[in-house]
């Protein structure tokens, strides 16, 4: 029932805002055609100028993800996190959820597809995906778009958020299953 | 993000050598060159096409209408935004975008709504207050329905995946309330924005 519901939301939501969009647009007597491509003209432009932002971004991040830190300090942090009761096959998301969106996914499909639905491990992983953005690919989009270099508290802000989301995730997994 | 910058490539390559695994990291550079371009190029179109759709939503006052629904919370998030810019209409979209899991439109209409927060900005290379707010809010990915993991769980033969839909959406909603009052309490105690800024670079 409920999952219908979502199903029907899912597949509704963006043809219903297009279709808002384009009626109001069509009684307002905006001219649609002329509009749409004006404004399309930019979506080059746009993505041409993040080019810079994202090869920053996303090389440091494949070079750190190449180096195997992150499996290194995940074996430091296990002892601490394994007393709060967090498995360990998860500790690699709370590490690269802020980095990379497809890694995090990744392993969040390994710990799903090797340990089964009935595993703690996949919950909290579940939960730990499902509520996160990739906080430096937003971060390298969104401001590379508008040539914004001097980000001020914009990135420490977004990794304490994503920081306290883990740590809601743990204690929400915790009390749930 | 000049020591971030710093500190993930060093890490990097003293990590890589210590692992062994420096050619690995030395690949990736290439590797990670590549995807970035794609990354670009893959967004031209599905730009192009929501530029398009919100440059009509603007023009037939859509935008405007959703700005002045939302105006008593935004009036306080976003206080150094004037409150009839299109630039809260735009934030509006991006977040409705982001919550039903239209991730390849809250992106082109995010950055939308970044280009109209730049045409308040100061000082055109650093982030204002009003843009950090919206970029803190934005890495926070507010969303109702999980989509992606839901039809992981499915794939595994997860019996009632539908069951973490509320817990996710718990931990998201406090990830989302913190990211605005950190943004608040940074923009109290951080360097407020000068134009002399502009001269350093």
């Amino acid at each position: 029932m409920i999952q219908t519901l979502m199903n029907i939301i899912s597949l509704w939501a963006l043809p219903s805002i297009i279709l808002l969009i384009l009626t109001m647009g069509l009684l307002k007597k905006v001219p649609l055609y002329e509009t749409f491509t004006e404004g399309a003209k930019d979506g080059f432009k746009v993505a041409v100028n993040i080019i810079p932002y994202l090869v920053a971004i996303i090389v440091a991040i494949s070079m750190f993800r190449a180096s195997g830190i992150i499996e290194s300090t995940g074996e430091l942090l296990k002892p601490i996190l394994s007393y709060f009761n967090v498995p360990a096959d998860t500790i690699p998301i709370m590490i690269v959820r802020s980095l990379s969106g497809s890694a995090a996914l990744g392993v969040f499909s390994d710990i799903a597809n090797n340990l089964g639905p009935d595993a703690y491990a996949t919950k909290l992983a579940a939960i730990m995906v499902g509520s996160s953005e990739t906080t430096f690919y937003i971060l390298a989009v969104y401001f590379g778009a508008v040539g914004i270099s001097k980000h001020r508290y914009a990135l420490i802000v977004g990794l304490l958020a994503d920081f306290i989301g883990i740590i809601s995730a743990i204690l929400v997994c915790n009390l749930l299953f | 993000m000049n020591y971030i910058f710093y500190f993930l490539i060093v890490i990097s390559i003293i990590a890589g050598a210590i692992n062994g695994k420096l050619s690995d990291v030395v690949n990736a550079i290439l590797s990670g060159a590549e995807l970035s371009v794609k990354v670009a190029f893959s967004l031209i179109g599905i730009m192009a096409f929501w530029l398009g759709i919100m440059k009509i939503a603007e023009n037939c006052g859509l935008i405007k209408i959703i700005s002045k629904l939302i105006k008593p919370i935004t009036k306080k998030i976003f206080n150094e935004i004037p409150e009839d810019s299109p630039a809260i209409g735009d934030i509006a979209m991006t977040f409705t975008a982001n919550a039903f899991g239209l991730a390849n439109a809250a992106t082109p209409i995010g950055i939308k709504a970044m280009e109209e927060l730049q045409k308040h900005n100061e000082d055109k290379k650093s982030a204002s207050n009003a843009m950090c707010m919206f970029l803190a809010m934005s890495t926070a990915g507010f969303q109702l329905i999980p989509a992606t993991v839901i039809a992981v769980l499915i794939s595994i033969g997860y019996k009632n995946p539908t069951e973490i839909i509320a817990p996710t959406l718990l931990v998201t909603s406090i990830a989302f309330l913190s990211a605005i009052l950190l943004a608040k309490l940074f923009q109290k105690f951080w360097i407020p924005q000068t134009k002399s800024e502009e001269k350093n670079i």
